[in-house]
């Protein structure tokens, strides 16, 4: 089990407890985290799960892959801790994690 | 705009897989549909959303990706002739004595006794970037396709984004516009390469301009664009002076007109009865992700069996005076004939 923390923009919090093997999208889908839209349903063909990985997890979430890259294009106010949160498994080590949502999902 | 007038049997809004399917189930009860389609190929969100990402609950198929569903469907229907009409929105939807006509934004009529709307999530529209104020100059100076290159002519353009949309419109207008601008928020490309290889080229001879960053602010009066304000990759802010921008961030799903037809809606979705799949408007029918009842699934197979069933009652408006006989296609000649493998 890994605890996965969501700030909305607001500076909201909700934590929740995910599995390892889901994906940071889902485990916020499950949970009806507000502001995580998953349009496309994790196919990593929208670009509404948009998230920031707070700056401590950078590493430990690692880096988008190219195909994440270029969906970022199609999200708002893209910054370099900007990730789709379909694309990050969750992992025990993952345990902590914190992640804020964007203003807008579009 | 007096196009003529297409008379047909059915008329099927969406392209997707449960669209292509009830062409099928519709032709075995030898009704001939058109069908109209926003995007410019069949599949709706199979091909736009996840062509080359696999479905594993498609009976007798233990994997297939959305491209490969959309093309055995496609050839699946062949033998029932259907005619498409991409690229268009059916925006109006009309009664008419023992029928509908409905009208795309192309202009294209059609007169149908039947309608059978499988839009799934809604028709695929640009995204709107949160800008603030951004509805006041939409289709003024904010514009998300280009409908005349005329309009563009002698403008300076602000382009927005780094897929083929953004690199399209760049190299086809560059020719007409006063000045292109392209802005995109790194330095590479989601765009087919040699677009991107035209573009890179226009650069260099100073043709046209390419800023890296995001546009966060727009500033104009009464809807006009006279500048936006361009947070560049490496932070420093900059306000780039521009009468028109178009920004590219891709499509999303919107119900659009089909809330405009006097049909019962529920969230956004279509209420039909699970015998005939019929909404409140009699012989207008949804089948697929658009239609609501209780237990709804949205699964594609569920949409399939929501055409199948369509079929029978639609089979009753289109030919009142015919009885319908329940037929096999392993075993039936007359519909193995209308499959064209007899």
């Amino acid at each position: 089990m890994a605890r996965i923390t969501y700030i909305q923009h607001d500076g909201t919090k909700h934590t929740v407890e995910a599995e390892p093997g889901m994906t940071v999208m889902e485990a916020a889908v499950k949970n009806s985290i507000p502001g995580i839209a998953a349009e496309c349903g994790g196919a990593c063909a929208c670009a509404t799960c948009h998230v920031y990985v707070d700056e401590a997890w950078h590493e430990a979430t690692g880096s988008p892959a190219q195909i994440e890259e270029d969906m970022l294009d199609f999200a708002f106010d893209v910054r370099s801790e900007s990730r789709l949160s379909c694309q990050i498994k969750v992992t025990d080590a993952l345990d902590g994690l914190l992640v804020r949502i964007p203003e807008k999902q579009i | 705009m007096a196009e003529t007038v297409i008379k047909t049997d059915a008329v099927i809004i969406g392209a997707g897989p449960v669209g292509l399917f009830a062409v099928f189930e519709l032709g075995l009860v030898d009704i001939k549909a058109h069908v109209v389609d926003i995007l410019d190929r069949p599949g709706g969100q199979c091909t736009e959303l996840y062509p080359e990402k696999p479905i594993y609950d498609i009976p007798g198929l233990t994997i297939v990706m959305g491209q490969e569903l959309t093309d055995k469907l496609t050839d699946q229907i062949k033998p029932f002739g259907a005619e498409f009409h991409f690229n268009q929105r059916v925006e109006t939807l009309e009664r008419l004595d023992g029928g509908f006509r409905v009208t795309t934004d192309l202009g294209t009529t059609i007169e149908a006794k039947i309608v059978v709307i499988a839009a799934g999530g809604g028709s695929f529209t640009p995204k709107r970037p949160p800008l603030p104020r951004i509805e006041e100059y939409e289709g003024k100076s904010v514009f998300y396709s280009v409908r005349k290159m005329e309009n563009f002519r002698g403008r300076d353009v602000l382009i927005v984004g780094g897929g083929d949309s953004a690199l399209d419109w760049t190299l086809n207008l560059q020719p007409v516009a006063k000045s292109i601008t392209l802005v995109h928020r790194r330095p590479d490309f989601r765009a087919a390469p040699a677009s991107v290889q035209k573009m890179m080229t226009l650069v260099d001879s100073g043709d046209i301009s390419f800023k890296l960053g995001q546009v966060t602010e727009l500033h104009g009066e009464g809807g006009q664009l006279r500048s936006v304000t361009v947070k560049g990759a490496d932070g420093t802010i900059f306000e780039q002076p521009t009468e028109i921008m178009m920004p590219f961030f891709g499509l999303t799903m919107k119900l659009g007109p089909v809330a405009d037809w006097g049909i019962q809606l529920h969230e956004n979705l279509v209420p039909v009865d699970t015998e005939k799949f019929e909404t409140s408007e009699k012989g207008i029918f949804a089948i697929g992700d658009i239609n609501t009842y209780p237990g709804k699934l949205k699964l594609i197979l569920s949409g399939f069996h929501e055409a199948a069933l369509m079929a029978q009652q639609a089979h009753k408006y289109v030919y009142p005076d015919k009885k319908l006989i329940f037929q096999y296609t392993t075993s039936s000649s007359r519909l193995q004939k209308k499959l064209g493998v007899r």
